[in-house]
């Protein structure tokens, strides 16, 4: 494990396109010189494998599918409330001033009911991603990371070989 | 306002200028002048600390005096405004803070260039980042300006040309040497300051009504003059359909920009994970609300309390509701009491201008040496730290915020913020949700939907009632306006969606399955983040 530290740091580096391309700054991948080994033209083997296999897993899509349960349906609700809201206050004035209780009248109660949507979905998403999805996307975070480093071990014990 | 007042309020603003250069220097006394430090803080705020900024950030002084005012003048219109700001934080949490957390480096580019060829979509994002901070900019600027004037009665010329100055130098000597760190704690203790302030107010107005909702509405009706019509929508934004149209436009800009705002979506880079990034938007989102449920106890207080008339004759668009209020809520204009109150508001009114035009400035500047400067610099150039060059763009960009503040002190600018969201929902916005969401994205898309989004935003500003054709205009002498409504939201948003879409479609490149996968798996597990 120890015999491959120093290039470790290095590698990571290159397979993480974040850092790859930016945080080194521009220009800098054009010299010839990075310790990158000669990998054939391809670049950076493995890792995109490791993404395109992690989003077929089943355990994937079922983070995926949950997020998107959640918030598709939620997201075209508040929308489309926000816009008959918006809609109904600028075209419809009347049926806005009708009064309900006291000074109260339709409009204030929307006014105050889109507030009173938009704390209930915050609530609701923050519950439901923290109940439903954390636990399965660190997981996987972990998955990746682990597979990253499976490869890492393989191409240095190849390189030093 | 007599001179007592303006005593007062200047030694409270003075204190929150030493204060936060304090906490400049005592950030800065051991920075690495790492990118990570200068732009994100070292990721390692907390969720609370990143929510009051966020909240910070975002609670502009157009909210605070602007959206009290509008509903002490016109009623219930005002009300519209808080309601499409708050909402548009559903479409932040849901769809973006995280994804972006787990995807992004510093800025919004670094989201869509992951996926496509990075050059052209970085510059693409890069431009449209800087407009949007620019009109935002502009606007803090002259609103900075006038609220010398209306808040210490001192409208000379010099004295608002030196507001001007005053804040874009303290905004550039914040950001270029706190970076984000230092920014992050201004807008944490404007946050405060602003909360405590609109708290203190609220709680004296409903104690004056013994707590009753509904005899408030009652008086701040009767005293209005319009009657029972105050309290429902139409008064402002009735009127023909022109209007109507025009309000709809602004409230979906208003809905969709903020999501694309750099200065918000640079804040989610400020903590350590994803799951952080949301904790800190239902922070800033229960900040938010609770603040804009706040402002219409205040509108509707000043209303009561203060009577539109005397609203109007201090500022004809009611900026000043909310600092009347507070003198009347301490006793009066000529008491202690009153003035310490008044002061107090006005300082915070003051903090509040600096704190966002602070954030502004370091997201542009982010924007500027992240995205324009790396992609468009020449390869064999000096190399040059990315930071050095963000603390540069900082001074630049503080140069022509204060230069087009200036010129612009004299116009009527209350539509840029509106304006600066609708280029964010149409040029920022559908890029941004394409590369999260669509699997077919390719590069020529993105910067379609960029430019696709940020031309017409632009150009229909540019033929509408607010630069040339009426008597409010930029420039009233003039006529070439043939585009009805001030807002261009309600056109340039579907043009940002449907420009991605045709680029893509038309585009021959092969969309890479494997970076969509790399991007689908990053943005929702967070594999790989930093």
């Amino acid at each position: 494990m120890d015999k491959h530290e120093g290039r470790d740091a290095g590698t990571i580096r290159l397979d993480d396109p974040w850092y790859d391309a930016l945080a080194v700054g521009w220009g800098e991948g054009e010299e010839p010189s990075p310790p990158r080994p000669a990998a054939a033209g391809r670049p950076a083997p493995g890792a995109s494998d490791i993404y395109l296999e992690v989003q077929r897993s089943a355990a994937f899509q079922e983070v995926r599918s949950r997020y998107r349960r959640f918030v598709v349906p939620a997201t075209a609700g508040f929308f489309l409330w926000y816009v008959a809201y918006v809609v109904a206050a600028t075209a419809a004035p009347g049926l806005m001033a009708r009064p309900v209780l006291g000074a109260v009248n339709v409009a204030m109660l929307a006014g105050l009911g889109q507030f009173l949507s938009t704390f209930l979905l915050t609530w609701a998403y923050a519950r439901h991603a923290r109940l439903r999805r954390d636990r399965a996307a660190l997981d996987l975070r972990w998955t990746v990371f682990e597979q990253e480093r499976g490869q890492e071990r393989t191409r240095a014990r190849r390189a030093g070989r | 306002m007599t001179t007592e007042h303006q005593t007062l309020a200047l030694m409270l603003f003075s204190l929150f200028i030493a204060v936060t250069l304090g906490i400049t220097t005592w950030v800065s006394r051991n920075r690495h002048g790492s990118a990570e430090e200068f732009y994100a803080g070292g990721r390692l705020f907390s969720p609370m600390e990143n929510g009051f900024a966020i909240a910070g950030d975002y609670m502009s002084a157009a909210s605070f005096l602007g959206i009290s005012g509008l509903i002490a003048l016109f009623g219930y219109d005002g009300l519209l405004y808080s309601v499409g700001f708050l909402v548009a934080w559903l479409v932040v949490l849901f769809l973006v803070a995280e994804l972006v957390r787990n995807c992004g480096r510093f800025t919004l580019a670094d989201v869509v260039a992951a996926r496509m060829s990075e050059r052209p979509v970085r510059i693409a994002a890069g431009i449209s980042s800087v407009v949007v901070s620019v009109l935002y900019l502009v606007a803090q600027m002259v609103g900075a300006g006038s609220l010398v004037g209306l808040l210490l009665g001192n409208s000379s010329p010099v004295a608002r040309t030196l507001t001007v100055i005053g804040v874009g130098a303290l905004m550039v000597v914040y950001v270029s040497f706190g970076g984000m760190r230092a920014t992050t704690w201004i807008q944490i203790v404007k946050a405060v300051l602003l909360m405590g302030g609109a708290i203190t107010l609220t709680v004296l107005v409903l104690l004056r009504f013994h707590g009753d909702f509904d005899r408030l509405l009652t008086t701040a009706a009767e005293r209005s003059g319009y009657g029972m019509e105050f309290l429902s929508p139409g008064l402002k934004y009735g009127g023909d359909w022109t209007a109507r149209f025009d309000f709809m436009s602004l409230g979906l800009a208003l809905v969709l920009g903020t999501a694309g705002l750099p200065h918000i979506l640079s804040r989610f880079y400020t903590v350590p994970t994803a799951r952080a990034a949301r904790r800190s938007v239902v922070w800033a989102i229960g900040l938010i609300g609770s603040f804009y449920l706040m402002t219409i106890v205040l509108g509707f207080g000043a209303a009561a309390l203060v009577g539109p008339d005397e609203v109007r004759a201090s500022n004809a668009s009611g900026n000043t509701a909310v600092p009347l209020l507070a003198a009347f809520l301490g006793g009066g204009a000529e008491t202690t009491g009153g003035a310490v109150l008044f002061a107090f508001v006005a300082a915070i009114a003051f903090a509040t201008i600096l704190a966002v035009v602070a954030g502004i400035t370091l997201a542009s500047s982010a924007s500027v040496a992240h995205d324009l400067y790396a992609s468009l610099k020449r390869r064999r150039a000096r190399q040059r730290s990315e930071v050095s060059v963000a603390r540069g763009a900082a001074v630049g960009i503080g140069a022509v915020a204060i230069a087009l503040g200036l010129l612009a002190q004299n116009l009527n600018v209350a539509f840029l913020v509106g304006l600066a969201f609708a280029v964010a929902a149409s040029a920022n916005l559908p890029v941004l949700l394409y590369s999260l969401f669509w699997r077919g994205f390719t590069t020529r898309g993105a910067v379609w939907s960029v430019y696709g989004g940020l031309v017409p935003a632009v150009l229909l500003v540019l033929v509408s009632p607010v630069v040339s054709g009426s008597p409010e205009s930029l420039f009233p002498g003039a006529d070439f306006q043939f585009f009805p409504l001030q807002n261009p939201g309600i056109v340039s948003i579907p043009l940002g969606f449907l420009a991605g879409w045709l680029g893509t479609v038309t585009s021959g490149e092969e969309p890479d399955e494997a970076k969509h996968a790399e991007t689908e798996v990053r943005s929702l597990t967070g594999a790989g983040a930093v």
